[in-house]
């Protein structure tokens, strides 16, 4: 079996997301952020923050809408019971606060095969609501037991 | 860990507890059976639910923007590697050793992260720049 790599090149329809202040704090809390910034919106502001901040990874949050329906994309074709996320990477610009729209674009950047294993590479680009990008993401899966 | 040795970093050290997984589920709206539910895991051939890798992540992201005086703008970039599974109710371990980049702004740290003998994140590459 080759390989399928139709999906190069193609991306998916932007993900909405507003950012919520008890979504930070959530988030904040179990991933055990203690500063105030991801807290309190007055010692956001104090800090030079718009609102309460949310920490780095909160990229996910706001990400996963994006990418869910590239996961399942029959042209993308990847077999669940197969796959493992391999790596990840957050190259981050403008902090993310309560009260954000950010707009989350999925493409897909490499699918291919190394070792019997399927390597699929895509791209998350996210802005806040004035167009200033805020994320972009770059999302690895591996699929065993594919290729000849 | 890396090839250049650097400056070791203040090791991170945390102990999730049995619910830690349904909390970060709610949170980031990941609810994937294997870290929910340890029925499904186990069918699925796993010991047990799993931590999310992407709450290791958080982890490894909390390490590196704690170099900076745990100023979340300072994180510039994170790139890590899953490798290892990880449970609840077993300590987890960040390390890391920092470089200084030449523009003398910034800095490098090689990252990873640890449950007793399995190296859950390695690999793991963060840009801190302080303002």
């Amino acid at each position: 079996m080759t390989l399928k790599t139709d999906a190069i090149g193609k991306s998916w329809p932007a993900h909405e997301y507003e950012v919520g202040r008890e979504k930070i704090r959530e988030y904040a809390q179990v991933t055990g952020y203690e500063s105030p910034v991801h807290f309190d919106r007055d010692a956001a502001r104090g800090a030079g923050y718009r609102d309460v901040v949310a920490p780095p990874m909160f990229c996910v949050v706001y990400s996963a809408g994006a990418m869910g329906p590239v996961l399942f994309d029959p042209e993308v074709g990847m077999d669940f019971a197969a796959m493992v996320h391999g790596a990840q990477e957050f190259e981050g610009g403008e902090p993310v606060c309560s009260g954000d729209v950010i707009t989350t674009t999925p493409s897909c950047v490499d699918i291919q095969e190394r070792a019997g294993k399927g390597f699929y590479v895509f791209r998350t680009e996210s802005v806040n609501q004035d167009g200033a990008p805020v994320v972009t993401g770059t999302w690895t899966n591996i699929v065993r037991g594919v290729g000849s | 860990m890396s090839e250049t040795a650097g400056r070791p970093i203040a090791p991170l050290r945390v102990t999730p507890d049995k619910y830690v997984p349904y909390r970060y589920a709610g949170a980031s709206g990941d609810f994937n059976p294997i870290h929910v539910d340890g029925e499904f895991a186990r069918a699925v051939g796993l010991p047990g639910a799993i931590l999310h890798g992407l709450y290791v992540m958080s982890l490894v992201a909390r390490a590196a923007t704690a170099e900076a005086g745990g100023d979340p703008r300072a994180l510039k970039r994170l790139s890590v590697q899953f490798r290892g599974m990880s449970f609840p109710e077993q300590e987890i371990e960040v390390t890391g050793e920092a470089v200084a980049d030449p523009d003398g702004r910034s800095e490098t740290i090689a990252l990873e992260a640890t449950q007793g003998e399995t190296r859950v994140i390695r690999r793991g590459s963060a840009l801190i720049e302080r303002s």
